[in-house]
């Protein structure tokens, strides 16, 4: 075994994190405060070949590997959460699903334009009624001569609103449940597309989570993507790979406030001695770094996992699980160790640990993370 | 054992709960927008929700501490921010004058605190001097029939609000916290500066704010005890504060589960409640089990600090333990509404988002945990 990251992963994360310190940071508490998306950073990540990591370069992508990209999530949401996950819907949930389902035209029209950043793209999933539960989506695609009708809404859609390009799930074939569901590539301006209520969340901020509206929408036929009643497959797939993305923001944040705190518990003075000088303060710190440890290298496992064509889905679910539930607890700690001070914005802290909580819902929430697990455990 | 409410204490709670209801929900968005409940507190004021404890002889209600502590509980049910606004006004903004002020002064403050006409707040940390509360700097300098006072306060909840605010100052440096001398400051006085008001992550709607104290003239009248005294007036009211934190907490922790109770029921996910899963329903009575062991550890030390007997540890456990399962339960129902809770359509972000403070203020937890460590090996 060997754990040590090649030099090109070690080069992608130091590439990012300069990127990240310079251009995300200086931003990231005023775009959430104003709930502000800032197209210029994703502009910036395009510029870098952040956009297309593990796309091959005939498809306009840097041919990395989906390690790589998580480093590179990992690396953006230590200092913005957001950007983190504006990136790994972009990558995840709308690229990977083309990649691995779209023929080569699709590709070219569609997976291009995203890997060089010049479009952005989301994914259309979840219904008010369905949630955890996506079998249950309402949402109809009626095939009229060479176009598909689509009508119904989708929820909670992270890139909602910037996004030029959806993979969109709904029923083809209302009478055969799972095996009626067909995934669509729509385009933002395709009649009948409109964008809904914007969320307002207790964290993300400065990533927009919306509402999609399908009225009467008119799809071209050759942009279904894959099979017709192929999409509940497609959805699960996309999953599977898109824990890694949450899972790798789920270590960033928690390493971004484990930074914080190390900084701040040298620093702060109490009882003539700095804070990190208590037991209660320094054993804080350690069990935050090993939970950080732990999450990083179920993760990147994942990540080395799908990179190399091995089966990652009980591993992902695992990943995000741990990432999740590591993330929540690291954060709510941090905010404990710069005290009052944490719940102010003047630091960051308070930021993360608002951040952190999604990462324990979306993707999957940590209950499906132990569904998911504990079939695979007993099957 | 006795485990069960007075009459009295009852109609207390159904008062405080009919009023949480009526006038402080609907307020509640205009709070997040970080507008000040005035008019609630005053007419808490004309209900004798200002005063609870304080004897009718200076326009209090003379009720008894657990009667205090239940309307505490019931309001931050409600709202955490009205619930901290009380708990500070009593327990370190009206009783410091009630217990240690002249007769003069009590007559000249506590009918006005008591009634709400008045709104009291109390100035204690500095930027350096946060849990090490007796490294404070603001110094008083006595001259003649007054002293002067210079120096800054931060994290004052009430600040700029409080009418009268139980300023602490060093008139004796070399004294270290045995230097500390308590003052009655009136919000008016010249040289008395309302600086940056925090932007917090949470309670939107209480004012917290920075104090700058520049060459403020304090008549000698207004000194709180003796000189030197000021540390010891500041501690004698922790446990009462420890124990309002500890209320705030309990309550903010039983909004968060009985609405979390409430949604798993209606939701349905797989054709069934979400509550009929064992992830839930497991979820939901390890909640219930912590915010019962909370509730009766807040009402232990209540009952302990009612009868005047030594509650320092039971106060302590009931803040740690309450401010614990307010952070976990808030996070824990934000779970079990999925993304809808991770919303502003739903009240349990903003659950989310209160509970982490009462961790943090009156004694952070590790605070909390000296003390009682210390009660339990001395």
């Amino acid at each position: 075994m060997n754990f040590q990251l090649s030099e090109e992963h070690e080069m992608i994360r130091k590439m990012v994190r300069d990127f990240a310190e310079k251009e995300v940071a200086p931003t990231a508490a005023d775009r959430d405060e104003e709930e502000r998306f800032d197209r210029g950073i994703f502009d910036k990540m395009a510029e870098l070949g952040l956009t297309g990591i593990p796309w091959p370069e005939e498809y306009g992508g840097i041919g990395s590997d989906y390690l790589a990209y998580c480093i590179a999530v990992e690396e953006l949401s230590r200092v913005c959460a957001s950007t983190g996950v504006t990136l790994s819907a972009h990558t995840s949930l709308a690229g990977w699903p083309i990649f691995k389902y779209g023929n080569e035209e699709q590709k070219q029209k569609y997976l291009r334009p995203m890997a060089e950043g010049t479009k952005i793209g989301g994914y259309g999933l979840t219904e008010a009624g369905s949630g955890s539960d996506a079998g249950g989506m309402k949402t109809t695609a009626k095939l009229d001569g060479d176009h598909y009708v689509l009508n119904g809404s989708k929820i909670f859609i992270t890139n909602g609103g910037i996004a030029d390009i959806y993979v969109v799930f709904a029923v083809t074939d209302p009478e055969s449940k799972h095996k009626g569901t067909s995934a669509f590539i729509v385009e933002a301006d395709f009649p009948g597309f409109s964008v809904g209520k914007k969320e307002r969340k207790l964290g993300i901020r400065s990533s927009p989570t919306t509402e999609i509206i399908f009225d009467n929408c008119r799809i071209p036929k050759e942009n279904l993507l894959g099979e017709e009643g192929q999409g509940f497959i497609i959805a699960m797939k996309t999953l599977d790979g898109g824990r890694n993305g949450i899972a790798a923001q789920a270590v960033g944040i928690a390493q971004g406030a484990l930074d914080a705190s190390v900084n701040y518990a040298k620093e702060r003075v109490q009882f003539g001695k700095p804070i990190v000088a208590n037991q209660g303060v320094s054993f804080k710190l350690a069990d935050m770094a090993t939970s950080i440890e732990a999450s990083r290298l179920l993760t990147y496992q994942a990540a080395w996992l799908e990179s190399n064509g091995l089966s990652y889905g009980k591993e992902s679910a695992m990943a995000k699980l741990m990432a999740g539930d590591t993330a929540m607890k690291v954060t709510t700690e941090a905010v404990q160790v710069f005290g009052g001070y944490g719940y102010t914005k003047d630091y960051p802290v308070e930021r993360y640990m608002r951040d952190a909580k999604i990462t324990q819902i979306y993707e999957g929430t940590q209950e499906i993370q132990r569904l998911v697990i504990s079939r695979m455990l007993t099957k | 054992m006795e485990l069960k409410f007075t009459e009295e204490q009852l109609m207390m709670r159904n008062m405080v709960r009919d009023f949480a209801k009526t006038e402080i929900e609907p307020f509640i968005e205009k709070m997040e927008q970080g507008e000040f409940p005035r008019e609630i507190l005053k007419k808490m004021g004309e209900l004798g929700l200002m005063g609870i404890t304080v004897p009718e002889q200076y326009g209090g209600s003379e009720m008894d501490f657990t009667s205090y502590v239940i309307a505490i509980n019931e309001l931050s049910k409600v709202s955490a921010v009205v619930g901290v606004i009380l708990s500070v006004h009593t327990s370190v903004g009206t009783n410091p004058i009630l217990y240690f002020g002249t007769e003069q002064q009590k007559n000249k403050y506590i009918p006005k605190l008591a009634t709400g006409e008045y709104l009291g707040a109390f100035c204690l940390t500095e930027p350096s001097a946060g849990s090490d509360a007796g490294a404070l700097k603001t110094k008083a300098v006595k001259k003649d029939d007054h002293y002067v006072l210079n120096g800054s306060k931060v994290f004052i909840t009430n600040g700029g609000e409080a009418d009268v605010n139980i300023v602490f100052a060093s008139t004796d440096p070399s004294q270290g916290s045995r230097g500390i001398t308590a003052f009655i400051v009136e919000k008016d006085t010249p040289g008395f500066i309302v600086g940056k008001d925090e932007q917090k992550m949470g309670l939107h709607g209480s004012r917290t704010v920075q104090l700058t104290f520049e060459d403020m003239k304090i008549p000698v009248e207004n000194r709180l005890g003796e000189e030197g005294e000021g540390f010891k007036i500041a501690m004698a009211n922790l446990n009462t504060g420890r124990i309002g934190i500890a209320t705030q907490a309990l309550g903010i922790a039983e909004a968060a589960f009985e609405a979390a109770v409430e949604y798993s029921k209606e939701r349905v996910q797989f054709g069934k409640p979400i509550a009929a899963n064992q992830g839930v329903g497991f979820k939901l009575a390890d909640m219930g089990t912590a915010v019962e062991a909370a509730k009766l550890l807040v009402y232990r030390a209540a009952s302990l600090r009612e009868q005047g007997l030594p509650c320092g540890k039971e106060a302590s456990m009931a803040k740690l333990f309450a401010s614990k399962t307010a952070v976990e339960v808030a996070i824990e129902a934000v779970q079990v509404f999925g993304g809808y809770g991770y919303t502003e359509d739903y009240p349990v972000e903003r659950y989310f988002r209160d509970a982490k403070i009462t961790e943090i203020y009156e004694g952070t937890s590790e605070i909390q945990r000296i003390v009682i460590a210390k009660h339990l090996t001395n």
